[in-house]
């Protein structure tokens, strides 16, 4: 194992007390005082996140559009600029490498924010989809190459696209909860701000200066909540943690750790890398089905889960469901999920009681044939049955 | 304020009070802040008969879920009715409030624990 990583608003973490845990490489704030109290304040008032460990990429070229088409399920050559979209990074069989949120920052400019443990994986897929995507001469024929635009670097195989790790360029602060606009609106030192607050809409960006330098917002989240991250050169990190915080203290809002992280997410229906969402998950499975852009001319993927002889649709593979329960005692990942006579359904990929709901909730994999809302199942916590409920997700949704 | 050098310890992050026939049984300040928030406790029923060593209880929290083991044998003669209707108890006064169980000993026996010393320093090696 490589040493710990640490992001640049360490030295705030430390001063808050914070303990810290392991999370794909990096030592990252679990709690600071209170992980019910935290998550409590993100549903309520506001939390402030750091998730520096996320990872970004830029995709930038005249044929990153039609690059991204190829290299991700979905379909990001639409997609307007000044827009964001959820979308996953499939293997050849189909499987889930990872799911990352695309930025259009331009035309030919894209950002991809990737999860941390998966960076590795993430920067390997982009350089070898680079090598198999089509070069600019095999898309556009001869007749562009004999023109007068036949360029040396078509000869070469220029694909037009270039794929930049730009991670430890930035840090990543999210501000979550329903005071969220209320207190990066009113954060000293984010300037030309290229559209109004109120106007930023969700699953977009907005361009801004903080300090004078390029300030991305957007207006995404992990919680279930209204809420913004904001990307920010590393050095400006620290600065612009302090400004949101000073311009939250009337608001209520608390720095949040990964623990609160964690059970917002999930009462929120999202997964997580790792947990829900793995190599050998597909999509479909996944309930993510929609994610993917079937009628696309070709992408990495696209042969296995379409092709003929073995359809991805009527599959006997178990699904991503909710499970609600009664009491205090939560169902957790691993634990097996099964039925009145104690026969394997499926099993929990990630449970908690919900501190929102106050019952616990699951999300588990289970055999199609009791996936269907309102199946009565059990939970084998560490031996005796709980007796759950297959439900809809999300568990919980913000009144709007 | 407990007077914690008063207590003993396990090297299961218990804490046990008292030196007659009656001890009382919680769990550190230190575990109650690895667990996180604790919502949720089950506690043996007055009357079980407690095996040192053995798995008692369980104390979880919103992240993962503790087990609380028997510091020596006895019969459980009370349990915290408080902490288990509000198991931030156990985060808030683990030392106090946030008692567990309380235990008969047969001959007041009770080798094998740590002092407090011991323990400071098992829970910062």
């Amino acid at each position: 194992m490589s040493d710990p990583r640490y992001t640049p608003l360490r030295e705030r973490h430390e001063a808050l007390g914070a303990s810290f845990t392991d999370f794909g490489g990096w030592q990252m704030p679990v709690r600071y005082t209170s992980d019910l109290a935290e998550h409590h304040a993100v549903r309520q008032a506001a939390g402030i996140f750091d998730i520096s460990h996320m990872a970004e990429f830029l995709v930038t070229g005249e044929s990153a559009a039609a690059f991204l088409d190829y290299a991700l399920a979905g379909r990001l050559s639409t997609m307007a600029v000044g827009k964001a979209k959820y979308s996953l990074i499939l293997s050849e069989s189909g499987g889930i490498v990872d799911d990352v949120i695309v930025y259009r920052l331009a035309e030919d400019r894209y950002l991809v924010i990737a999860n941390a443990g998966n960076r590795g994986f993430v920067d390997q897929a982009f350089a070898s989809r680079v090598r198999s995507f089509p070069s600019l001469i095999e898309r556009q024929g001869p007749a562009r190459a004999e023109g007068e635009e036949r360029s040396f670097a078509g000869f070469l195989g220029d694909r037009g696209v270039d794929v930049e790790d730009v991670s430890d360029t930035y840090a990543l602060i999210a501000v979550q909860g329903p005071a969220a606009e209320a207190i990066v609106s009113a954060t000293a030192g984010i300037t030309d701000l290229g559209t109004p607050w109120a106007d930023q809409k969700y699953y977009a960006w907005a361009d801004a200066f903080f300090l004078g330098e390029p300030l991305l917002i957007a207006r995404t989240g992990y919680t279930g909540e209204d809420g913004f991250e904001l990307l920010v050169r590393a050095e400006d990190a620290g600065a612009l943690w302090d400004a949101v915080v000073t311009a939250g203290a009337e608001h209520g809002l608390v720095p949040a750790g990964l623990a609160a992280r964690d059970t917002l997410r999930l009462e929120a229906g999202m997964p997580l890398y790792g947990h829900e969402l793995t190599r050998e998950t597909k999509p479909a499975q996944a309930g993510l089905g929609r994610v993917v852009v079937s009628d696309k001319e070709s992408f990495i993927g696209k042969d296995a889960l379409f092709s003929v002889p073995e359809p991805d649709e009527g599959s006997d593979a178990p699904v991503l469901v909710g499970l609600v329960a009664e009491g205090k005692r939560a169902g957790r990942a691993g634990y097996a999920v099964v039925d009145a006579d104690g026969t394997a359904l499926g099993e929990i990929t990630s449970g908690a009681l919900s501190p929102t709901l106050g019952h616990p909730i699951a999300m588990a994999y289970l055999d199609p044939s009791s996936a269907e809302e309102g199946t009565a199942v059990f939970l084998d916590v560490r031996g005796t049955k709980i007796p759950a409920t297959v439900t809809a997700l999300p568990f919980y949704r913000r009144t709007k | 304020m407990t007077d914690l050098s008063a207590l003993k310890y396990t090297d299961e992050h218990e804490w046990i009070a008292g030196s007659g026939d009656t001890l009382t049984i919680g769990i550190t300040d230190y575990a109650a802040e690895k667990l996180g928030d604790v919502v949720f406790v089950e506690l043996p029923a007055v009357g079980t008969e407690l095996t040192a060593g053995a798995v008692v209880g369980e104390i979880e929290s919103t992240k993962s879920v503790g087990e609380l083991y028997a510091p020596v044998a006895g019969t459980v003669v009370e349990i915290n009715d408080a902490v288990v209707d509000d198991p931030s108890l156990v985060n808030a006064e683990p030392f106090e409030g946030g008692w567990l169980i309380k235990v008969s000993v047969a001959d007041g026996a009770i080798d094998g624990l740590l002092d407090r010393d011991a323990y400071v320093a098992l829970t910062e090696g």
